[in-house]
């Protein structure tokens, strides 16, 4: 069964993209296909994003946009081929979580034997616990729903074998990934994601806008999976194996161990984890590598949803909760993972207080949120965590295909200064997305409510270092996400319309649509209750049982139940808060905004240019690379390699025979001198090397 | 023994000056006598050496043959009284360095030789002494029977450089009439002779 | 005095380099070269003769006949280029032959 639930996907992948590639093939047999105009009438249509531009003429976007191009052939057996697969290993996966979590049938399955060299053995193996039984239900189901809901965003795309190629490549990966038994198959499955993400954030390629968020994405993962992978290296250092098995049995007995770097001294477990976390920081966009979640918007909105809120970038989180044996025992690493965390829960809710775009609202709130995911890691709290990341799922993926729902009905409009006032004409889609904003929130009841809050008590009775700092960041960044989720609502639902054209032409879309956000409503406010009982508390310890380590000295379980209530409201105070300051912003007295945003003018765009991240490293990181890039091409490449190459020996055996030449002067008495000459000097050496 | 040395010194005298008037000569006529006068006192030298054969060819054939046919070559060719070119100035410094160097070097190993002492043992063909035979004879009993083969050889040099000397400058001018003898060795009566009826008084038209 | 060995080398010696000054420092014509290498093939003579004559060997003296017999060949054959050099070119000033020019 457990291979089923990884393998469908897969095959769902291959057939898609046989698809694909043969319709690609006959429709443009032999040749490139031309590219294709900038304007609107070309395929595909794009999702450009008019947030920074002033809102110029649309007249030429009021009549519909018959497609251009017709949908590739194909079209309808790629999709729901691939989307039933993922339902079927949808349902399996649900049953898996129930035989595993509640029935206790741990599993390990050997595929196939992987390395074997010199003393590392290891097998291609899937490894199935408590652990990666939510995963596999967290991934299946979203991806399901993804792609039920794909059949109708993609409808007017005409590439959408490709698109449900990906799609279902990217789920086989991330099942590859959580299934992993063993480090190196685990960075297959990362790099697997990496390279789904990179293909779909660029799945317009056409746009090279698209392009270079693609490649932004890569990049600064591939940041993170250096470190990632320099800590795999060191875990083989240190223990011989790469499997987790043999890895977690070894490690009590690493703790205190040293190695030498350069010159100092560094805490072995200290270093691997601080390593392995940094894959984490660059897969799930926190701090410092977070620059690429907000360019990732330029793929289609099933893609962010899927993709940038409830799988890929909970791989990071993930990676740590499977990890926990090792992170148990460096409590330094812990504390950094916290400070981390927060600092990227309060610095993305910051940035999203001010973002005019619908769909990076959401992305800086994803962002927000996996920092508090991994304030719970860092904390101990690792099944608090991964609630958390569950729940986050559902009502994440929720927020963004209804504003995917949003777009479409404003045709492709993403501003929200544009629009308003549309509760009226989408209301299914309106009251979807106030689901989720209540389960985003943190309102009583939904599922939401019970993760985050359980993030926020377990903080606060961790005792590590930056325990305190973290409580601080994550009761502050729960009033900030109260604020801008608000704020989205109100800007989008409520109010006067701002685009009349657009608001005039918009209706509910397509059931494909619609029924998945249903679902992901039902997700977002059951997921929540019913499922306390198996993340916190006692029965944590008993669902997850060895599949999350705890610490002897680690009780934030048990001391979250005997918290203050101080400390238990504290974030419904901010969640009612930001609800009631967004209330008056933008419903009762909508200048103020504007006249903040004027006063305050160097606070506003420092916020909306995203603290110039982007800025700070295209000078400190991506001038200096390039330049050395272009020096070590020119120069080093160039100059010294060609030159003392292939280039440089041709020249000089040209300036050689050039030289040569000059010596076949023609005269007969040059050349009897030179005779002389020799002779003169073969006569002198005879006479000084003796007689022999 | 003091007769020797005063002919050996004037012998040697001559021979470098004109060794070197032979390079520094203006007129190339002038060279060729100089290069004659050369050779003439080198076979005075050979025969105090007691190579009085030698000698005698030397005169015969480098001077008869040699140095006249250097004169055939000078007086056909038209050479002009050279001017001393501006180039020369040129090479002189590294020409005379490279020549004294040369000078100096023989010189030194002139200086410090020593006869080894198994030299006497390794004489192949020893000097009968000029009592008894005369130096041409001695030549002749060595010549024709140990060195046969050098001397065919010698021959075969000469041969090949007559021809090629042939070879070389042979210009077959267009208006020369040459015989052919086997073409008039074998001419017949009808190709040589034509028999006309003439009529009395009329004569051949 | 004993006009010994070294006497007659000396000689040789000078007449050599004479030669072979005469063959590069000279600016004239050909002939001029060409009867350098005779003076060069005379001091060889000269030295030859001249062991022969100190070491009581007469195979000095046949190889100085066969030197002989060499260079008078060599210098027909000399000419005999030169000859038809001249008639191609009409210069044997020794500048103007530069048809080897590389």
């Amino acid at each position: 069964m457990y291979e089923a639930i990884v393998i469908l996907p897969l095959l769902g992948a291959i057939i898609a993209g046989v698809i694909a590639l043969v319709g690609a093939h006959n429709r443009y047999p032999g040749e490139n296909p031309p590219p294709p105009d900038d304007d609107h009438a070309a395929p595909p249509v794009p999702e450009h994003a008019h947030a920074a531009a002033a809102p110029h003429a649309v007249a030429h976007e009021s009549h519909e946009h018959p497609p251009a191009e017709p949908s590739a052939a194909g079209s309808l057996p790629a999709e729901f081929i691939t989307s039933t697969f993922l339902v079927i290993a949808c349902v399996l996966s649900w049953v898996a979580f129930y035989e595993v979590g509640f029935e206790g049938e741990d599993a390990r399955i050997t595929i196939f034997s992987f390395i074997t060299s010199g003393d590392l053995h290891s097998e291609w193996a899937l490894r199935i616990d408590s652990l990666t039984a939510v995963m596999l239900v967290v991934v299946t189901t979203i991806s399901s729903l993804v792609h039920i809901y794909s059949i109708g965003y993609m409808e007017e795309d005409p590439y959408k074998p490709r698109f449900f190629a990906y799609l279902s490549f990217f789920t086989f990966a991330m099942l590859m990934l959580v299934t992993a038994d063993n480090l190196v198959q685990l960075f297959f499955g990362w790099e697997g994601v990496g390279l789904a993400s990179y293909l779909l954030i660029g799945f317009w390629y056409h746009k090279p806008e698209a392009n270079a968020a693609a490649i932004k994405a890569f990049l600064v993962n591939r940041v993170g999976d250096f470190g990632f992978s320099l800590g795999i290296f060191a875990v083989f250092y240190l223990t011989g194996a790469i499997d987790f098995d043999t890895v977690f049995a070894q490690a009590p007995s690493l703790v205190g161990k040293t190695f030498h770097f350069l010159s100092w001294d560094v805490d072995a477990l200290t270093a691997v984890c601080l390593l392995l976390f940094m894959g984490a920081m660059g897969k799930s966009a926190q701090f410092l590598l977070h620059t690429w979640l907000p360019d990732a918007m330029e793929g289609p909105t099933p893609v962010s949803a899927l993709i940038h809120a409830a799988t890929m970038v909970t791989a990071g989180v993930f990676m740590v909760a499977r990890l926990s044996p090792l992170f148990e025992l460096a409590p330094d690493a812990k504390s950094f993972v916290v400070f981390i965390g927060a600092t990227t829960a309060m610095f993305a809710a910051t940035i999203g207080l001010v973002q005019n775009d619908i769909k990076r609202i959401i992305a800086y709130s994803t962002c927000s949120q996996l920092g508090y995911m991994f304030v719970a890691m860092g904390s101990g709290a690792y099944s608090i965590g991964m609630f958390h990341l569950f729940t986050h799922a559902f009502f994440k993926a929720l927020l963004f295909l209804g504003s995917g729902s949003v777009i479409l009905a404003m045709h492709h409009e993403q501003d929200i200064r544009h629009m308003g006032g549309l509760w009226r004409k989408i209301p299914f889609t309106y009251a979807m997305m106030i689901v989720g904003t209540l389960a985003l929130t943190g309102f009583p009841f939904t599922a939401g409510y019970f993760s985050k809050d359980a993030i926020i008590e377990a903080d606060d009775v961790a005792k590590g270092a930056m325990s305190s700092y973290g409580f601080i960041m994550t009761v502050g960044a729960a009033a900030l996400t109260s604020f801008y989720s608000w704020r989205l609502i109100f800007k989008t639902f409520h109010g006067e319309p701002h685009d009349r054209h657009h608001y005039e032409a918009a209706h509910e879309t397509s059931k494909f649509m619609l029924v998945p956000l249903a679902i992901l409503a039902i997700g977002s406010i059951a997921a929540g209750w019913p499922l306390l009982g198996l993340f916190t508390g006692e029965g944590a310890l008993g669902f997850f049982r060895e599949s999350l380590k705890y610490a002897p000295g680690n009780t934030v379980l048990e001391s979250m139940e005997h918290l203050p209530l101080e400390i238990a409201l504290a974030p419904t105070a901010m969640m009612i808060i930001g609800f009631l300051v967004a209330f008056q912003f933008y419903i009762r007295r909508p200048d103020i905004p504007v006249r903040l945003a004027r006063d305050q003018h160097v606070l506003y765009e420092f916020l909306l240019n995203k603290w110039y991240f982007d800025e700070i490293y295209d000078f400190l990181i991506v001038r200096p690379l390039l330049w050395l890039g272009r020096v070590l091409w020119k120069g080093g490449d160039g100059f010294v390699i060609d030159g003392f190459g292939p280039d440089g020996i041709s020249a000089r055996v040209l300036d050689v025979t050039k030289n040569v030449v000059r010596l076949q002067t023609g005269y007969l008495y040059h050349y009897a001198f030179a005779m002389l000459i020799g002779v003169a000097a073969f006569f002198t050496w005879f006479m000084f090397s003796g007689p022999h | 023994m003091i007769i020797n040395a005063i002919f050996f010194y004037l012998f040697a005298g001559i021979t470098v000056a004109s060794a070197v008037m032979v390079v520094t000569a203006k007129n190339p006529v002038h060279s060729v006598l100089f290069l004659i006068l050369a050779f003439v006192n080198a076979a005075g030298l050979f025969v105090l050496l007691g190579a009085e054969f030698l000698a005698m060819i030397l005169i015969v054939v480098y001077v008869g043959a040699v140095a006249v046919l250097f004169l055939f070559v000078v007086m056909m060719l038209d050479v002009d009284f050279a001017e001393l070119r501006q180039g020369f100035l040129n090479y002189l410094p590294v020409g005379a360095l490279v020549g004294a160097v040369l000078l100096a070097e023989l010189l030194i190993v002139v200086g410090a030789w020593a006869i080894g002492p198994d030299v006497a043992k390794a004489i192949v063909s020893p000097i009968p002494p000029s009592g008894e035979i005369n130096n041409t004879q001695a030549l002749g009993l060595v010549l024709y029977t140990r060195y046969v083969y050098f001397f065919q050889a010698a021959g075969i040099i000469l041969l090949v450089a007559m021809i090629g000397a042939i070879v070389l400058t042979l210009q077959h001018k267009p208006n020369v009439r040459r015989q052919s003898i086997a073409a008039q060795v074998a001419r017949d009566r009808a190709s040589a002779i034509e028999v006309v009826k003439v009529k009395s008084g009329q004569g051949l038209s | 005095m004993t006009i010994g060995l070294g006497h007659y080398l000396s000689v040789a010696a000078i007449l050599f380099t004479v030669g072979v000054l005469g063959i590069f420092l000279n600016r004239k014509n050909v002939i001029v070269i060409l009867m350098s290498i005779e003076l060069i093939l005379l001091a060889v003579n000269i030295n030859l003769v001249s062991f022969s004559s100190f070491l009581g060997d007469i195979v000095g003296q046949v190889y100085a006949l066969i030197v002989l017999t060499v260079a008078a060949a060599e210098a027909a054959i000399g000419l005999a280029i030169l000859v038809a050099y001249f008639r191609n070119r009409g210069s044997i000033a020794v500048e103007d032959i530069n048809l080897m020019k590389g």
